[in-house]
């Protein structure tokens, strides 16, 4: 599904330049259920962000169900991520000025769908993250765990093949980050392929394959057995 | 996503923030009620002026002694060029000029009308009787000065509407002798109640025979002639008749000047333009001042809206619908004001001459299309630049935005 080549992420800083990711390769099958984890700074966020084709990296070669990521115009990688990935983050990034079902509904505004159609797509989802009761709350009127599951719905709202949660419950109690964590795997079950970053080896445990960074480099890539 | 979507999210925007968003809009409402209600004034001032010139009587020409618009430079005045304008010129143009209907004398002087101890001080006008139609006016109890009056310089005197209710009250005046400067008249008429015309109270006047005024004024000169021809078309040549017996009559010197309606009319409309543009376009800075404004919260609006462009863009919102939504924010703004200001504009328009009847306005339809337009403009110039900048932030340093 996803081939990564090479990829680096170099930032300037004054004199000196950085790589936030040194030369990274990886390849994500369909259907895959992976945890990256490594320290503060390693660059598991800019990775995230390059997959999300939110930040395009400096070098290297990113093809994403067999087409070439870098060489799209800023339209066509608006359209990668409406339509192909869900992003999930740990600071939850919903509008506040919105409902949870409009915030849910978002995507599908720029997928061109009509209004009725998009509350007929987005409550189902909202049901299914466990919010049926909680659909005109604004953000603020909801618990961390309540907004991140609504982030969830956000990112399944277009049925993307692709989900990405970088430290999706790095802000939530244990309890909500563990209902968090169930429904990504439950939705692995059903097939979407799953990128988690995590600090926590629990999650990381239910994981299939555990890709471990430093200082910009994939260090470990194993599969759980 | 199509335009009526854009166009809800960005009313939400404005609607979340009533108060900045209607101080946002005053610029612009007041900008463009200022150039509605100014062009309105400027127009109405040259509507009015149209009305009461035309309604002066049709065809009007105007003979006034010397030359005012001298051709061929300057030449040093010797004694005797300006002849004046005598009644027996009147007479010459009634008699021979027969493109002419009318050709009436005109002396003007002031002095104070008396009956028994009640006095007025007024417009006193020497006249013949074709003054009635040219001027159209009209006597409205008794009669006007007739041609046995002029003939025989009798002493008699028609009352304007207002000097008859000052010294009469709601007496008859008919057959009362009033006295103007010691001397006696016999008041034979009354005029019709007329108001207020081109800044002088049509009312408030008295005709004399002209031959009397001059006898009351001591000259034998006259203000001016007053001609009509029945026909416009007839202008033109009435003109030069009366320019060919003049002349002959002056010693063959063109020393007067003979003023059409029309000429009056045009030299009118042309400074009343100059005006209601001017003013037109002062009010179109304040308009432009209020772009500003809109331009400076759109600014503040997107510095505030980072985050909300990041989200935007990371859920597949493309560069083109963060600029629209945020364009079409800025033409709102605009545009809201702009049609509040048309309506505020025309309101006030419609209510100043209720209040200060001095002051005529005519709303026009070219003042409103050219200011909602001009107002529309503004948002779309002045939404640009934030808009853009909106749409090229970049979706990873929008998002980290706090
Ligand atoms: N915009 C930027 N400008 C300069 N350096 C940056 C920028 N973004 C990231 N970096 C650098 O890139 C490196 C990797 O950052 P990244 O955010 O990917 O780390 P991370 O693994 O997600 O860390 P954490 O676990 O704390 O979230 C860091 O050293 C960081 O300082
Ligand atoms: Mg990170």
């Amino acid at each position: 599904m996803i081939k990564l080549q090479n990829i680096s992420k170099n930032y300037r800083m004054g004199e000196v330049e950085i790589c936030a990711l040194c030369g990274v390769d990886l390849d994500v099958a369909s259907g895959d259920l992976i945890a990256i984890m490594g320290p503060s700074g390693s660059g598991k966020s800019t990775l995230m962000n390059v997959l999300g084709c939110l930040d395009r990296p400096t070098s290297g070669r990113y093809l994403f169900e067999d087409r070439e990521i870098s060489a799209m115009s800023d339209d066509e990688l608006a359209h990668v991520r409406n339509a192909k990935i869900g992003f999930v983050f740990q600071s939850f990034n919903l509008l506040p000025r919105f409902t949870a079902l409009k915030n849910v509904e978002m995507p599908l505004v720029y997928s061109g769908v009509s209004s009725q159609a998009r509350t007929e797509r987005a409550v189902p989802v909202m049901e299914k993250v466990g919010l049926g009761d909680r659909m005109y709350h604004k953000p603020t009127e909801l618990s961390g765990g309540q907004q991140q599951r609504v982030a969830i719905a956000r990112a399944l709202v277009n049925n993307p093949p692709l989900l990405l949660a970088d430290e999706p419950t790095g802000n939530l109690d244990s309890r909500s980050g563990a209902e968090i964590l169930n429904i990504l795997v439950n939705l692995h079950q059903q097939g979407v392929t799953i990128i988690i970053v995590t600090h926590d080896p629990n999650i990381a445990a239910r994981c299939k394959r555990i890709i471990t960074l430093k200082d910009g480099g994939i260090i470990s890539n194993e599969t759980v057995p | 996503m199509n335009f009526l979507e854009i166009f809800k999210v960005s009313l939400e925007a404005i609607l979340s923030n009533k108060v900045r968003s209607g101080l946002t809009m005053l610029g612009v409402i007041i900008g463009v009620m200022a150039v509605i209600l100014l062009v309105s004034i400027g127009e109405g001032a040259k509507a009015y002026i149209t009305q009461e010139l035309t309604g002066l009587g049709t065809n009007l020409l105007i003979i006034t002694p010397g030359k005012t618009t001298t051709k061929g430079g300057f030449h040093p005045p010797s004694a005797g060029t300006v002849r004046k304008l005598t009644y027996d010129d009147s007479l010459a143009l009634k008699r021979r000029a027969w493109l002419l209907s009318d050709a009436v004398p005109i002396v003007i002087g002031t002095g104070s009308i008396k009956f028994q101890n009640k006095g007025r001080d007024t417009m006193i006008i020497g006249t013949s009787p074709e003054f009635e139609r040219v001027r159209n006016l009209y006597v409205e109890t008794g009669s006007f000065v007739t041609q046995g009056h002029v003939d025989s310089k009798e002493k008699v005197i028609v009352l304007g509407r207002k000097v008859k209710d000052e010294l009469f009250g709601i007496e008859n005046a008919l057959g009362k002798v009033v006295t103007v400067s010691d001397a006696r008249y016999r008041v034979v008429g009354v005029m019709h109640k007329k108001g207020m015309s081109l800044g002088w109270d049509v009312d408030d006047v008295v005709f004399l025979p002209v031959t009397s005024g001059q006898e009351l004024f001591d000259t034998d000169s006259l203000f001016e002639i007053l001609a009509s021809t029945p026909r416009s078309e007839d202008t033109e040549r009435a003109i030069s008749q009366i320019k060919d017996i003049l002349i002959r009559r002056h010693a063959h010197k063109e020393d007067f000047t003979i003023q059409t309606q029309g000429a009056m009319l045009e030299t009118m409309n042309t400074i009343l333009n100059v005006l209601t543009a001017v003013l037109g376009g002062i009010a179109g800075i304040s308009l432009l001042v209020g772009g500003i404004g809109i331009m400076n919260i759109m600014l503040v609006s997107v510095r505030e809206r980072i985050r909300e462009i990041g989200i935007r863009k990371a859920i597949g919102a493309r560069n083109r619908d963060i600029m629209a939504q945020f364009m079409i924010e800025a033409v709102t703004l605009s545009g809201v004001g702009g049609i509040i200001g048309i309506l505020l504009g025309v309101g006030i328009a419609f209510l100043i001459p209720l209040f200060v009847t001095v002051l005529p306005t005519s709303v026009s339809l070219w003042s409103i299309v050219t200011a909602f337009s001009f107002s529309m403009a503004v948002g779309v110039f002045f939404g640009v630049y934030p808009a853009r900048k909106a749409a090229l932030q970049d979706p990873i340093t929008a998002l980290r935005y706090e």
